[in-house]
Protein backbone atom coordinates (compact mmCIF):
# COMPACT_ATOMS: atom_id res chain seq x y z
CA UNK A 1 0.00 0.00 0.00
CA UNK A 2 1.50 3.23 -1.19
CA UNK A 3 0.46 5.71 2.27
CA UNK A 4 3.60 8.08 2.25
CA UNK A 5 4.19 9.77 5.68
CA UNK A 6 4.64 13.76 4.63
CA UNK A 7 6.83 15.64 6.91
CA UNK A 8 8.01 19.21 6.56
CA UNK A 9 8.15 18.87 3.07
CA UNK A 10 10.42 15.87 3.28
CA UNK A 11 8.55 11.94 2.78
CA UNK A 12 9.33 9.11 4.85
CA UNK A 13 7.74 5.56 4.59
CA UNK A 14 7.94 5.10 8.62
CA UNK A 15 5.43 6.29 10.72
CA UNK A 16 7.44 5.51 13.78
CA UNK A 17 9.90 8.04 15.41
CA UNK A 18 12.35 7.11 17.93
CA UNK A 19 13.13 8.80 20.69
CA UNK A 20 16.97 7.72 21.73
CA UNK A 21 16.35 8.67 25.77
CA UNK A 22 17.24 6.02 28.44
CA UNK A 23 18.95 4.03 25.96
CA UNK A 24 21.62 1.91 27.85
CA UNK A 25 23.92 1.69 25.58
CA UNK A 26 24.76 2.82 21.60
CA UNK A 27 24.81 -0.88 20.41
CA UNK A 28 21.28 -1.55 22.19
CA UNK A 29 19.94 1.86 20.46
CA UNK A 30 21.62 0.68 17.28
CA UNK A 31 19.92 -3.07 17.48
CA UNK A 32 16.56 -0.82 18.20
CA UNK A 33 16.65 1.37 15.32
CA UNK A 34 17.32 -1.56 13.19
CA UNK A 35 14.06 -3.38 14.44
CA UNK A 36 12.25 0.04 14.50
CA UNK A 37 12.30 0.89 11.11
CA UNK A 38 12.38 4.45 12.20
CA UNK A 39 13.79 7.09 9.88
CA UNK A 40 13.75 9.81 12.51
CA UNK A 41 15.25 9.65 15.73
CA UNK A 42 15.35 12.63 18.11
CA UNK A 43 18.72 13.68 20.28
CA UNK A 44 19.31 15.76 23.20
CA UNK A 45 21.96 18.91 23.15
CA UNK A 46 24.19 18.43 26.38
CA UNK A 47 27.38 19.93 27.07
CA UNK A 48 30.51 18.26 25.40
CA UNK A 49 31.94 15.70 28.06
CA UNK A 50 35.38 14.77 26.35
CA UNK A 51 35.22 10.89 28.32
CA UNK A 52 31.98 10.34 26.90
CA UNK A 53 32.52 6.92 24.80
CA UNK A 54 31.79 7.11 21.31
CA UNK A 55 29.30 9.34 19.30
CA UNK A 56 25.60 8.68 19.05
CA UNK A 57 25.82 10.55 15.98
CA UNK A 58 27.99 8.12 14.32
CA UNK A 59 25.13 5.47 15.66
CA UNK A 60 22.22 7.54 13.55
CA UNK A 61 24.92 7.99 10.91
CA UNK A 62 25.81 4.35 9.91
CA UNK A 63 21.20 3.96 9.81
CA UNK A 64 20.75 7.07 7.55
CA UNK A 65 17.90 8.23 10.10
CA UNK A 66 17.39 11.64 10.19
CA UNK A 67 18.43 13.94 13.22
CA UNK A 68 15.69 15.73 15.07
CA UNK A 69 17.72 17.67 17.74
CA UNK A 70 15.95 18.34 20.85
CA UNK A 71 15.26 21.22 23.02
CA UNK A 72 14.63 18.97 26.30
CA UNK A 73 15.12 19.73 29.57
CA UNK A 74 14.17 23.88 28.53
CA UNK A 75 11.97 25.25 31.50
CA UNK A 76 12.32 28.50 29.42
CA UNK A 77 11.00 29.87 26.00
CA UNK A 78 14.84 31.96 25.91
CA UNK A 79 16.66 28.03 26.97
CA UNK A 80 14.65 26.70 24.19
CA UNK A 81 15.27 28.95 21.59
CA UNK A 82 19.18 29.08 22.22
CA UNK A 83 19.37 25.17 22.59
CA UNK A 84 18.05 25.38 19.08
CA UNK A 85 20.15 27.49 17.73
CA UNK A 86 23.10 25.94 19.21
CA UNK A 87 21.20 22.22 17.63
CA UNK A 88 21.17 24.27 14.39
CA UNK A 89 24.62 24.96 14.03
CA UNK A 90 25.82 21.69 15.90
CA UNK A 91 23.68 19.19 13.68
CA UNK A 92 23.10 21.33 10.03
CA UNK A 93 19.28 21.31 10.46
CA UNK A 94 16.48 23.33 10.69
CA UNK A 95 14.51 20.78 12.09
CA UNK A 96 13.62 21.01 15.86
CA UNK A 97 11.41 19.26 18.19
CA UNK A 98 10.49 21.70 20.67
CA UNK A 99 10.50 21.05 24.19
CA UNK A 100 9.45 23.59 26.96
CA UNK A 101 8.74 21.63 30.01
CA UNK A 102 7.11 22.99 33.29
CA UNK A 103 8.19 21.61 35.69
CA UNK A 104 10.85 18.19 36.27
CA UNK A 105 8.05 16.22 38.76
CA UNK A 106 5.63 16.00 35.55
CA UNK A 107 7.51 17.08 32.51
CA UNK A 108 4.73 18.33 31.36
CA UNK A 109 4.67 21.18 28.45
CA UNK A 110 4.32 24.82 29.68
CA UNK A 111 1.71 25.94 27.71
CA UNK A 112 3.33 30.04 27.84
CA UNK A 113 6.88 29.26 27.49
CA UNK A 114 6.24 26.96 24.29
CA UNK A 115 3.85 29.10 22.72
CA UNK A 116 6.68 31.82 23.03
CA UNK A 117 9.14 29.81 21.90
CA UNK A 118 7.90 28.27 19.04
CA UNK A 119 6.84 31.82 17.68
CA UNK A 120 10.22 32.91 18.06
CA UNK A 121 11.71 29.95 16.65
CA UNK A 122 9.36 29.86 13.56
CA UNK A 123 10.40 33.83 13.01
CA UNK A 124 14.00 32.08 12.66
CA UNK A 125 13.08 29.97 10.01
CA UNK A 126 13.19 26.68 11.70
CA UNK A 127 10.75 23.90 11.30
CA UNK A 128 9.33 23.39 14.20
CA UNK A 129 7.88 19.90 15.85
CA UNK A 130 6.28 21.15 19.11
CA UNK A 131 6.11 18.51 21.63
CA UNK A 132 2.72 19.99 23.56
CA UNK A 133 -0.53 18.87 25.90
CA UNK A 134 -3.09 17.33 24.59
CA UNK A 135 -5.01 20.41 24.59
CA UNK A 136 -6.88 21.08 21.09
CA UNK A 137 -6.69 24.67 21.82
CA UNK A 138 -3.34 24.76 22.20
CA UNK A 139 -2.61 22.67 19.42
CA UNK A 140 -4.74 24.77 16.85
CA UNK A 141 -2.40 27.94 18.11
CA UNK A 142 0.78 25.94 17.94
CA UNK A 143 -0.16 25.39 14.20
CA UNK A 144 -1.42 28.93 13.45
CA UNK A 145 1.98 30.47 14.65
CA UNK A 146 3.27 28.29 12.02
CA UNK A 147 4.68 24.90 13.05
CA UNK A 148 5.06 21.81 10.82
CA UNK A 149 3.99 19.50 13.21
CA UNK A 150 1.38 19.10 16.63
CA UNK A 151 2.99 16.74 18.79
CA UNK A 152 0.72 15.82 22.11
CA UNK A 153 1.29 13.68 24.52
CA UNK A 154 -0.55 10.28 25.64
CA UNK A 155 0.33 10.96 29.01
CA UNK A 156 3.48 12.27 30.87
CA UNK A 157 6.92 11.23 29.55
CA UNK A 158 8.14 7.91 30.52
CA UNK A 159 5.02 7.13 32.44
CA UNK A 160 3.46 4.30 29.98
CA UNK A 161 0.45 5.14 31.22
CA UNK A 162 -0.72 5.26 27.34
CA UNK A 163 -2.95 7.35 25.51
CA UNK A 164 -5.42 8.71 29.12
CA UNK A 165 -7.83 11.68 27.03
CA UNK A 166 -7.97 9.27 23.26
CA UNK A 167 -11.33 11.96 22.66
CA UNK A 168 -8.32 14.99 23.12
CA UNK A 169 -6.32 13.57 20.61
CA UNK A 170 -9.24 13.10 18.01
CA UNK A 171 -9.80 16.32 18.67
CA UNK A 172 -6.32 17.46 17.22
CA UNK A 173 -6.72 15.31 14.89
CA UNK A 174 -9.94 16.21 13.34
CA UNK A 175 -9.29 19.95 13.40
CA UNK A 176 -5.36 19.32 12.58
CA UNK A 177 -4.10 21.11 9.07
CA UNK A 178 -0.89 19.42 9.76
CA UNK A 179 0.35 16.00 11.00
CA UNK A 180 -0.50 15.01 14.85
CA UNK A 181 2.15 12.90 16.01
CA UNK A 182 1.36 11.26 19.49
CA UNK A 183 4.42 11.92 21.42
CA UNK A 184 5.15 10.74 25.15
CA UNK A 185 3.05 8.54 27.48
CA UNK A 186 3.45 5.23 25.41
CA UNK A 187 3.53 2.01 27.14
CA UNK A 188 3.30 -0.44 24.97
CA UNK A 189 2.18 -1.69 21.00
CA UNK A 190 -1.37 -1.30 21.83
CA UNK A 191 -1.33 2.09 22.94
CA UNK A 192 0.95 2.74 19.68
CA UNK A 193 -1.77 1.07 17.53
CA UNK A 194 -4.44 3.04 19.46
CA UNK A 195 -2.55 6.37 18.30
CA UNK A 196 -2.72 5.28 14.43
CA UNK A 197 -6.72 4.51 15.05
CA UNK A 198 -7.25 7.54 16.17
CA UNK A 199 -6.25 9.21 13.39
CA UNK A 200 -2.51 10.45 14.45
CA UNK A 201 -0.16 10.56 11.36
CA UNK A 202 2.57 9.35 13.21
CA UNK A 203 4.36 7.78 16.36
CA UNK A 204 7.55 9.27 18.65
CA UNK A 205 8.27 7.05 21.43
CA UNK A 206 11.93 6.45 23.68
CA UNK A 207 11.54 4.84 26.89
CA UNK A 208 8.64 2.30 25.66
CA UNK A 209 11.90 0.49 23.67
CA UNK A 210 14.52 2.26 25.62
CA UNK A 211 13.67 0.82 29.44
CA UNK A 212 11.77 -2.26 27.97
CA UNK A 213 13.47 -5.59 29.43
CA UNK A 214 13.86 -5.98 25.45
CA UNK A 215 14.49 -3.15 23.44
CA UNK A 216 15.17 -4.82 20.33
CA UNK A 217 12.20 -6.84 20.51
CA UNK A 218 9.70 -4.00 21.81
CA UNK A 219 11.26 -1.79 19.12
CA UNK A 220 9.77 -4.51 16.66
CA UNK A 221 6.15 -4.64 18.46
CA UNK A 222 5.81 -1.02 18.24
CA UNK A 223 6.77 -1.07 14.35
CA UNK A 224 3.88 -3.57 13.50
CA UNK A 225 1.79 -1.60 15.90
CA UNK A 226 2.25 1.88 14.03
CA UNK A 227 1.37 -0.42 10.61
CA UNK A 228 -1.62 -2.24 11.86
CA UNK A 229 -2.85 1.00 13.65
CA UNK A 230 -2.40 3.22 10.23
CA UNK A 231 -3.77 0.21 8.17
CA UNK A 232 -7.38 0.08 10.89
CA UNK A 233 -7.60 3.80 10.47
CA UNK A 234 -7.83 3.49 6.54
CA UNK A 235 -9.76 0.57 6.49
CA UNK A 236 -12.15 2.12 8.23
CA UNK A 237 -13.54 0.34 11.20
CA UNK A 238 -17.04 -1.06 12.11
CA UNK A 239 -19.39 1.37 13.95
CA UNK A 240 -19.58 0.05 17.62
CA UNK A 241 -23.02 -1.01 18.71
CA UNK A 242 -24.85 -1.80 21.76
CA UNK A 243 -26.11 -5.19 21.16
CA UNK A 244 -25.38 -8.07 18.77
CA UNK A 245 -24.90 -8.34 15.13
CA UNK A 246 -24.74 -12.05 13.56
CA UNK A 247 -22.22 -12.36 11.38
CA UNK A 248 -23.57 -15.54 9.64
CA UNK A 249 -27.11 -15.89 7.97
CA UNK A 250 -29.66 -15.72 10.09
CA UNK A 251 -31.86 -17.87 7.38
CA UNK A 252 -32.42 -21.49 7.17
CA UNK B 1 42.57 35.00 32.25
CA UNK B 2 39.56 33.02 33.44
CA UNK B 3 37.29 32.08 31.16
CA UNK B 4 34.08 29.56 32.38
CA UNK B 5 33.86 26.49 30.29
CA UNK B 6 30.75 24.46 30.55
CA UNK B 7 30.40 25.42 34.51
CA UNK B 8 33.94 25.21 34.80
CA UNK B 9 37.11 27.61 35.46
CA UNK B 10 40.16 27.54 32.47
CA UNK B 11 43.31 29.26 32.78
CA UNK B 12 44.14 30.80 29.46
CA UNK B 13 46.73 32.68 28.08
CA UNK B 14 45.97 36.00 26.68
CA UNK B 15 45.10 36.75 23.61
CA UNK B 16 43.30 33.11 22.88
CA UNK B 17 40.75 32.56 20.46
CA UNK B 18 37.43 30.35 20.94
CA UNK B 19 38.67 27.61 18.84
CA UNK B 20 41.62 26.76 21.49
CA UNK B 21 38.84 26.19 24.19
CA UNK B 22 36.88 23.84 21.72
CA UNK B 23 39.62 21.87 20.52
CA UNK B 24 40.99 21.45 24.02
CA UNK B 25 38.12 19.60 24.81
CA UNK B 26 37.47 17.34 21.60
CA UNK B 27 39.58 16.56 19.00
CA UNK B 28 36.17 16.53 16.52
CA UNK B 29 34.30 18.87 16.08
CA UNK B 30 31.45 17.82 14.21
CA UNK B 31 28.37 18.16 15.81
CA UNK B 32 29.37 20.10 18.44
CA UNK B 33 28.32 24.16 18.89
CA UNK B 34 29.37 27.13 20.86
CA UNK B 35 27.70 29.67 22.78
CA UNK B 36 30.03 32.59 23.97
CA UNK B 37 28.08 34.49 26.68
CA UNK B 38 24.46 33.33 25.55
CA UNK B 39 25.03 33.53 21.84
CA UNK B 40 25.86 30.86 19.05
CA UNK B 41 28.86 31.62 17.70
CA UNK B 42 29.38 29.97 13.96
CA UNK B 43 31.74 27.30 13.64
CA UNK B 44 33.45 29.70 10.68
CA UNK B 45 34.20 32.72 13.56
CA UNK B 46 35.58 30.09 16.25
CA UNK B 47 39.16 30.77 15.45
CA UNK B 48 38.84 34.63 14.71
CA UNK B 49 36.69 35.31 17.86
CA UNK B 50 39.00 36.14 20.75
CA UNK B 51 38.27 35.64 24.46
CA UNK B 52 37.91 38.15 27.37
CA UNK B 53 38.96 37.63 31.02
CA UNK B 54 35.33 36.17 32.47
CA UNK B 55 33.81 34.99 29.08
CA UNK B 56 31.03 32.32 29.20
CA UNK B 57 31.47 29.65 27.42
CA UNK B 58 29.37 26.53 27.00
CA UNK B 59 30.42 23.63 24.32
CA UNK B 60 27.72 21.07 23.54
CA UNK B 61 27.10 18.16 21.25
CA UNK B 62 24.06 15.83 20.74
CA UNK B 63 23.67 13.25 23.52
CA UNK B 64 20.53 10.83 23.74
CA UNK B 65 17.45 11.50 25.37
CA UNK B 66 13.89 13.42 24.52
Amino acid sequence: MDDPFVLAGETFTSRLIMGTGGIPSLDVLDGALAASGAEITTVAMRRLDPAAPGSILDVLARRGVRVLPNTAGCYTAADAVLTAQLAREALETTWVKLEVIADEHTLLPDPIELLDAAERLVNQGFLVLPYTNDDPVLARRLEQVGCVAVMPLGSPIGSGLGIRNPHNIELIVERAGVPVILDAGIGTASDAALAMELGCDGVLLASAVTRAQHPTQMAEAMRKAVEAGRLARLAGRIPVRRYAKASSPTDR
Amino acid sequence: MTVIVNGQQHELADGAMLTDVVTRLTASVRGVAVALNGSVVPRGEWASTTLTDTDQIEVLTAVQGG
